[in-house]
């Protein structure tokens, strides 16, 4: 495998990459409120990059920064190699699909998708050209002549995507793509979304606060809280090696468990901790001084659940009553509490139907918790 | 609902159109009154409208209010658009308060007030550089257009507001500039506000007694300031029959204003219909 091919897909890897979108250092003030705050960042070329975040995380000030509503206080931003700072919207090579779609009124379908080629001053017979091709990429050839009031929700959508795609804009910025779509129509449109950036090959900057969204659609994923990122890695990265307390808790949901390093091998940890008191075997090295204070994650999924105690009885073993039971039909999540009231979530598949009424785990009963050494993330903050 | 309707509900509604409507009912009947003395009934006759169509004076002042009331309207709605734009898309600039606090101070002035100011700066300007030599249409015009154009701001600026502003931004990222967008996307959709504005302004100039009478000259009489002094002078029954006309001519066009935004409700409502069956049809 060559040096190209490796990096062909995952460019944030290669040295040598130049990014696409350079953001450096660039903070937003809104009077005495920081809504961003000292952030670099480098999308790379073809990606499809989502920034998730709760309400009023900076994520979406940061996009509006990108199209050139917002300008920063301080910081730079380039995009494809110039600089764009300053640059009013009008002139930056990127187009924005708005969370409203913000599809103007009082034209058809036809006029919205051709209005930026218009402005471009593009040769109306190209124009024609272009609004079709893209009517047809979007299925919506028979509405062109229809005004938006006259859509439904997922066809606006779709009208505004190709509005927004139309001039062949280097990178495309989605502000909640799917925000405003039922659930149904939401997963068909993310795979049509990710196969139509597939297409075009065109960039794409997403924000989203759905992480089931972002988890699917995205080559990688910057976790933002109050004005910075958390972490920025791979859908797998976030939710296999998270970094904080807050990124483990903010992507599906994660088990904490405090106590201290007493010791720190190169292919080992172990925490002791007091609330259980029991002891967690972790296997790689952390390389964090001994002593010092620690969270042990671990995944509900990644928990083993069952009646009996297993039989190689070693470290990672908790054992509890069940509190609460949600039966999902497929899964179904345990709440275990141990020791001093701490509760365990804990996911399971149901492999097996239940006999005479009865689940093989259910209410009050105790059960044996237990996982793999690779399973715990340990977490210093 | 029941078959049964309060009586005391009913009766309060006949109370209220009565209390709205029996006056306009008095009128037009006594505009039809052959008597000369306005308040004795003398037989029914058409005498006071051929009576109307022959009094210069009366469509003198007419065509004065008019003319008034269509420049007043065209002007306070193109400088009212222009402030409410001001006050609500300009971002925060120096003075933008006070400019807010004054754009509205004509709404809640006396119009005694505002017609005596006016009085005094035309006076003042006349001596000073010899304009308005003399008070007449230009000056009942200026008049009302500096109360007209403050209800075309607040009428705008509300418009505004509740339109998202993400309809200018995305046309100004598909490459539209400022002025572009201003044409294209903001002022199509200020439109009906525009509308409502001038027909208000029309109003409000064809409505006004108190500044005119302030700002006029000799000779030019709108159509209130000549009903009034005809009251003063002695009422005669050619009166009652341009109110009876006026009455018509209003009834008919709030009547056909209101079919028209019925049909066009119902339209919108058929194209939601239909939005939402194509997309079951797409589904299925």
């Amino acid at each position: 495998m060559s040096e190209q091919t490796q990096f062909d897909d995952r460019p944030w890897l290669d040295p040598e990459a130049e990014p696409f979108i350079q953001v450096s250092g660039v903070t937003k003030r809104f009077g005495t409120f920081t809504a961003v705050d000292n952030v670099d960042l480098q999308i790379y070329q073809g990606e499809l990059f989502c920034m998730l975040g709760g309400s009023g995380c900076g994520k979406t000030t940061l996009l509006r920064m990108l199209a050139g509503f917002d300008n920063p206080t301080s910081g730079s931003i380039y995009i494809d190699g110039a600089d764009m700072t300053d640059v009013p919207p009008y002139e930056r090579p990127v187009n924005m699909m708005f969370q409203s779609y913000a599809l103007f009124p009082h034209m058809t379908v036809e006029q919205n998708v051709a209005y930026g080629l218009k402005r471009d001053g593009v040769d109306k017979q190209e124009i024609l050209q272009r609004v079709e091709e893209m009517l047809k990429m979007v299925e919506l050839s028979q509405f062109a002549k229809r005004k938006p009031h006259q859509l439904s929700g997922g066809q606006r959508q779709r009208v505004a995507l190709a509005r927004a795609l139309v001039k062949r804009p280097k990178a495309l910025l989605l502000d909640e793509p799917l925000g405003a779509l039922d659930k149904r129509l939401r997963a068909q449109t993310q795979y049509e979304l990710m196969n139509i950036q597939d297409q075009l090959g065109v960039t794409f900057v997403v924000v989203t606060h759905d992480q089931e969204e972002a988890m699917i659609l995205s080559t990688r994923i910057a976790v933002m809280d109050a004005g910075k990122f958390a972490q920025i890695g791979t859908p797998t990265e976030i939710y296999e090696s998270p970094e904080t307390r807050f990124v483990a808790n903010f992507i599906g949901s994660a088990n904490m468990f405090e106590g201290r390093i007493t010791e720190d091998s190169a292919d080992h940890v172990v925490v002791r901790s007091s609330d259980p008191a029991c002891e967690f075997y972790i296997d790689h090295g952390v390389s964090i001084k001994e002593g010092s204070k620690v969270w042990v994650a671990v995944r509900p999924e990644k928990i083993r659940v069952s009646v009996s105690a297993p039989e190689n009885a070693a470290a990672n073993q908790l054992s509890g009553t069940v509190r609460d039971v949600g039966y999902l039909g497929n899964t179904s999540t345990y709440r275990v509490q141990v020791a001093d009231g701490q509760i365990v979530e804990v996911t399971h598949p149901n492999q097996s139907r239940p006999r005479g009424g009865k689940h093989a785990v259910d209410w009050d009963d105790v059960v044996h918790l237990s996982w793999e050494p690779s399973s715990a993330v340990v977490l210093t903050e | 609902m029941g078959k049964k309707r309060s009586t005391f509900l009913f009766s309060v509604l006949c109370f209220g159109m009565a209390f709205l409507y029996v006056p306009m009912i008095f009128l037009i009947i006594y505009s039809f009154n052959y008597s000369k003395i306005v308040a004795v009934w003398g037989g029914w006759s058409l005498r006071w409208y051929a009576e109307l169509f022959r009094s210069q004076e009366i469509w003198d002042a007419l065509v004065l209010s008019l003319k008034i009331a269509l420049m007043n309207a065209t002007f306070a709605t193109l400088l009212g658009t222009l402030a409410g734009l001001a006050l609500v898309r300009f971002g925060r600039f120096k003075g933008r308060t006070l400019f807010t606090g004054m754009i509205t101070a004509p709404l809640v002035m006396p119009e005694v007030i505002t017609g005596l100011s006016l009085l005094l700066l035309f006076i003042t300007l006349g001596d000073l550089i010899g304009w308005p030599g003399e008070r007449g249409i230009t000056t009942i015009t200026i008049a009302h257009i500096t109360f007209s154009m403050a209800y075309v701001a607040v009428i705008i600026q509300s418009r505004l507001a509740g339109m998202a502003q993400d309809l200018e931004e995305a046309a100004m990222d598909l490459g539209g500039k400022p002025f572009r967008v201003l044409v294209d996307i903001t002022l199509p959709l200020l439109a009906p506000g525009m509308v409502s504005g001038w027909l208000l302004s029309f109003t409000l100039s064809l409505d006004d007694l108190v500044i005119a009478s302030f700002v006029s000259g000799p000779g030019a009489n709108t159509l209130p300031m000549l009903i009034y002094s005809r009251v003063r002078l002695g009422l005669k029954p050619d009166i009652n029959a341009l109110a009876t006309i006026i009455i018509v001519v209003v009834a008919v066009g709030v009547i056909a204003a209101g079919y028209l935004m019925l049909r066009q409700q119902k339209q919108r409502e058929r194209d939601m219909q239909m939005a939402a069956t194509d997309t079951v049809k797409v589904t299925a």
